[in-house]
């Protein structure tokens, strides 16, 4: 069976991830509810003229999914499999507030073609002129994640041997300000907002673009392998470990084979909860990261998850801006994620050095 | 010969039946469910057609019991009905007894309620509940949660060919040995943001939809849910099962010609039937069956037929017909009813009508089969394409 290599990335975020080595122009911003993107020059990937009909979580996804294939140096591939929560939900927005401040008439319908989930897979096959597997997958904080496992899918049984895979979210202020209603929002002018010490409910929003290049075998620019990848929707706390020790029995490791564990803590009282035990107990002597400070919640903020633990193993570091405690290991070779939301949407990641 | 994936339940509710046997009676008597729209206030009431569901909410609400304090988008609603069928149908009491999973598909997810409560949300606390139910994700997880099921959830959305994709999924993971046992299908209530922006992009139809007619004129939309529940080959000997039909073929490729509209020669189209064939080890003449996408919009039908054309061979395609003058179309879910009505032809051996049907099309010499036929149906090859550039093909076949 065919094994599964990260041999390109690319990740538009909150930070500075694009021309850079790995988070060392990082800044820790606790101070605003949401973060909004560092857009890329976009007419450095885009012809001019498309970038003005393009929407935000488009314009992001191709300029991530073009960084990808040139670090992998491919000029297409054999699938394009792409994750989203929400879709390009500006377009979405302006739509639906089109119908309803209009009385369903005078609509043009350019935002309802890129409402539709599927907008930024269907772009990037068509700028690449790709006809090859095209696939969308959207359920909340496993949207990247089941791209990813069927990328997995793809190459074991030999049907794709390039493929990318991504996870794309935006930000739009109608949306942002039902979910601040709601609660899923952290209430405003109440920071500093420290993921770690958060006492409260909700969370600070974010929105990205993460690609990632995959192959069915190891090159010189390898960065990581994709050993495997659980899903499940629903998880008691006390369920966590040992679904992690049986995951990791499956690929024939245990606990201590583990170099690294990085964490989804998004600074929800009620979510976090889910990690606190691993962080007190489980992983107590392993290495732990956290991201989500940096890039945000969002449905597909595990990809950049996914991007930390990979750039860990590329470089053989952990930025002190991502370490959740002062553990340091020689090597990292075995980096295991672990991603929820809510109790929903549980992902168990295991990727390694070649 | 590969012999595909066990089918061992199916369920579906749309506007030709709430029950797999109402959807087939429907199919036998050519009653169609197409009408005037109830359940959504919109402007374009007078002139639009729809295949809607004539229940209310509040009726789904009381058939599956839910509490006043729910928070379940209509589309969640009907995706949980068909579930609850497909399970029952095959059999299945214990939901996690073996590894189980559910893929569903949908295009609008919980708009229904988005747009009826978009700007009272900030005026009325009431609504609020319903701002985490616009999220596709959050409909799959309430139909997992209504059938007790613990394991691998997703959702699909690839525009119109969702369900066909969340089918293809299911097949592999069985296929694969990562599960055991899979829920596959879609679900998609009327929109108003449906129903406009197809009205935008000039493709709905005033008319009763008539795919493959020289004078088609568009498509009406529809809302249904359909599940199909697949079985390891194990898990279908261990438990005495009685296999429906198989899952034979499935291939997915990308037309990569424009957002919303199909390349004159259906190029897409043409690379996912022959994906199909491939995963299935048949030949073109083997299909007894097609039941093709035929949304009767200009453009999709002259599409998929020159891939047709293509693959059978213009003097050698067989008995073909849309189920969507029945329907209408029903996005996200639509490739989930017509593999119910796939199966439905298979198992009673007829090619179901494609109603309204007058004048060939100029550009070939395609006729789709207009009167209910019974002949022998051992494969049925169903395609769904959508927004995006987004083809997909399925085959079934009889069980053995």
């Amino acid at each position: 069976m065919k094994k599964t290599y990260i041999n390109g990335l690319g990740c538009i975020s909150a930070q500075k991830t694009f021309d850079t080595i790995f988070l060392e122009e990082a800044e820790l911003n606790e101070d605003d509810i949401i973060l909004p993107l560092k857009a890329p020059v976009y007419k450095d990937f885009i012809p001019p003229v498309a970038i003005r009909r393009m929407a935000k979580g488009v314009k992001n996804g191709i300029v991530a999914s073009t960084l990808a294939l040139r670090v992998a140096h491919l000029e297409t591939v054999d699938a394009i499999i792409t994750g989203t929560g929400m879709g390009c939900i500006e377009d979405s927005e302006k739509f639906l507030k089109a119908i309803l401040d209009n009385d369903e008439q005078f609509l043009t319908p350019t935002s309802f073609i890129q409402s539709t989930h599927n907008t930024v897979g269907g772009q990037i096959a068509l700028g690449l002129q790709c006809k090859a597997y095209n696939l969308t997958y959207v359920n909340g904080s496993v949207s990247f994640e089941s791209a990813l496992f069927d990328a997995k899918m793809k190459i074991e049984e030999g049907e794709a041997s390039s493929i990318l895979v991504g996870g794309i979210d935006e930000t739009s202020d109608y949306t942002m300000s039902l979910f601040k209603l709601a609660g899923f929002i952290k209430e405003e002018n109440q920071g500093p907002y420290s993921v770690l010490e958060a006492t409260t409910n909700g969370v600070v929003f974010g929105e990205g673009a993460t690609f990632f290049a995959l192959e069915n075998e190891a090159k010189e620019n390898t960065i990581a392998e994709i050993l495997d990848l659980e899903i499940l929707n629903k998880l008691d706390v006390s369920e966590v470990e040992d679904k992690i020790i049986s995951f990791l029995a499956l690929n024939n490791f245990e606990l201590k084979d583990v170099d690294a564990v990085v964490l989804g803590y998004n600074g929800d009282v009620d979510s976090d909860s889910y990690y606190k035990n691993l962080s007190n107990t489980t992983f107590v002597n392993t290495p732990q990261v956290y991201y989500k400070h940096l890039s945000g919640e969002y449905d597909t903020a595990s990809a950049f998850g996914l991007w930390v633990g990979s750039k860990i193993i590329q470089t053989q570091n952990i930025p002190d801006i991502v370490k959740l405690n002062a553990l340091d290991k020689p090597a990292y070779k075995t980096i295991l994620l672990y991603n929820q939301r809510n109790g929903n949407d549980h992902s168990f990641t295991l990727i390694s050095s070649c | 010969m590969y012999k595909g994936v066990a089918i061992t339940g199916m369920g579906i509710i749309s506007s030709i039946g709430n029950s797999v046997e109402e959807n087939y009676n429907a199919l036998l008597n050519s009653q169609i469910g197409i009408t005037t729209i109830e359940n959504i206030a919109t402007v374009h009431a007078d002139v639009i057609k729809v295949g809607e569901i004539k229940k209310t909410n509040q009726e789904l609400i009381e058939e599956l019991q839910l509490g006043e304090d729910n928070n379940f988008s209509r589309t969640a609603m009907l995706g949980t009905i068909a579930a609850k069928q497909a399970v029952k149908n095959a059999g299945i009491t214990l939901i996690n007894e073996y590894r189980t999973g559910l893929i569903s598909a949908t295009s609008v997810g919980g708009m229904d309620m988005t747009e009826r409560y978009y700007h009272e949300y900030f005026d009325n606390p009431e609504v609020v509940k319903y701002i985490s139910s616009h999220n596709a994700g959050d409909n799959t997880d309430k139909i997992a949660s209504e059938l007790g099921l613990k394991g691998m959830v997703t959702t699909i959305s690839t525009a119109c060919s969702s369900a066909a994709n969340a089918i293809m999924l299911g097949a592999r993971l069985i296929k694969s040995g990562k599960l055991d046992r899979v829920i596959v299908g879609g679900t998609d209530a009327l929109s108003k943001f449906t129903i406009n922006g197809f009205k935008t992009l000039m493709i709905l139809s005033e008319d009763y939809n008539k795919p493959f007619d020289n004078e088609r004129t568009g498509l009406n939309l529809g809302e249904a849910a359909a599940y199909l529940v697949l079985e390891s080959d194990e898990l279908v000997k261990k438990e005495n099962k009685k296999v429906l039909a198989r899952v034979s073929g499935y291939g997915n490729a990308n037309d990569a010609f424009h957002q919303t509209a199909s390349s004159e020669n259906g190029d897409g189209a043409f690379l996912a039937m022959e994906k199909a064939f491939k995963i299935a080890q048949l030949q073109p003449e083997q299909i007894d069956y097609i039941n093709v996408h035929g949304t009767a919009t200009p453009n999709n039908d002259l599409s998929e037929g020159r891939a047709i054309v293509r693959l059978f061979g213009e003097n050698k395609v067989p008995d073909f017909s849309s189920t969507k003058p029945f329907t209408g179309h029903t996005l996200a879910a639509a490739a989930a009813i017509e593999a119910v009505y796939s199966v439905l032809a298979i198992q009673n051996n007829v090619v179901f009508p494609n109603l309204n049907f007058k004048t060939p099309m100029e550009e070939f010499s395609l006729v789709p089969q207009t009167t209910l036929k019974h002949a022998t149906i051992e494969h049925v090859l169903s395609n769904s394409f959508g927004f995006g550039g987004n083809c997909s093909t399925l085959i079934f076949s009889k069980s053995e």
